[in-house]
C-alpha cells in the first residue's frame, strides 16, 4: 500500500473533489433540464438546424422552469409563514 | 484504472504524480459519465421521435433523421447549458 497523500495535498483533493461534485451536479440538472426542453420544444422532425422558434422554445424553457422552481420555494415558504402566525 | 492506489514507491515527486494521476482519473471517470449519460438520453429521444413504426431494418430515412436527432440533441443541450450558467450567474450577481 502507497503512503498516505500529506495533509496539504490532501486538503488539495478534498477541495478538487468538491468542485468536482459541483460541476456534476450542474451538468445532470442540466442533461435534465435538456431532456424536459426538448419534449416541450422539439415537435416536428430534425432538420439541420434549430429553428428560430425551436431556439426561442429551449432558451425560453430554462427561464421558465428557474422561476417556476422559484415560484414554489416562495408558496411554500409563504404557507410556513402562515403556519406561524396562525400557531 | 487504480494503479495509482497500489503505487509502492514514496517520496515527494511520487506524491504529487500520484496526486496528478488521481485528479486526472476522477476527471476523466466524470466526462465519460457525462457524456454516457447525453448518449443514453439522446439515444432515447431520437428513437421516440425517429423510428415510429419500426421495421425489419432502419430505413434511409429513419437513418438521416437519427443522424440529424442526435446533433441537435447536442445543440440543445449546449444551448440550454449556456442559458442555466449565464441565469446562474446572473443571480450570484444580483441576489433578489
Amino acid at each position: 500500500m502507497a503512503d498516505k497523500f500529506d495533509e496539504a495535498t490532501q486538503k488539495e483533493l478534498a477541495a478538487f473533489v468538491e468542485r468536482e461534485q459541483a460541476q456534476a451536479r450542474l451538468n445532470a440538472t442540466t442533461q435534465n433540464l435538456t431532456s424536459m426542453c426538448w419534449d416541450k420544444c422539439i415537435t416536428g422532425t430534425p432538420s439541420t438546424r434549430f429553428s428560430r422558434s425551436e431556439e426561442g422554445c429551449l432558451a425560453y424553457c430554462v427561464e421558465r422552469f428557474l422561476d417556476t422552481s422559484l415560484f414554489m420555494v416562495n408558496k411554500i415558504e409563504g404557507k410556513r409563514e402562515q403556519a406561524r402566525l396562525s400557531s | 484504472m487504480s494503479d495509482f492506489l497500489r503505487s509502492t514507491t514514496s517520496g515527494s515527486t511520487d506524491m504529487a504524480a500520484r496526486k496528478e494521476a488521481l485528479m486526472n482519473s476522477i476527471r476523466s471517470e466524470i466526462a465519460l459519465l457525462s457524456v454516457q449519460e447525453l448518449m443514453n438520453k439522446g439515444t432515447e429521444k431520437c428513437f421516440a421521435k425517429c423510428v415510429t413504426k419500426p421495421g425489419s431494418s432502419l430505413s434511409n430515412s429513419e437513418q438521416t433523421c437519427l443522424d440529424r436527432c442526435l446533433d441537435r440533441y447536442m445543440d440543445a443541450f449546449t444551448l440550454v447549458s449556456r442559458t442555466y450558467i449565464g441565469r446562474v450567474s446572473k443571480e450570484r450577481q444580483e441576489p433578489s
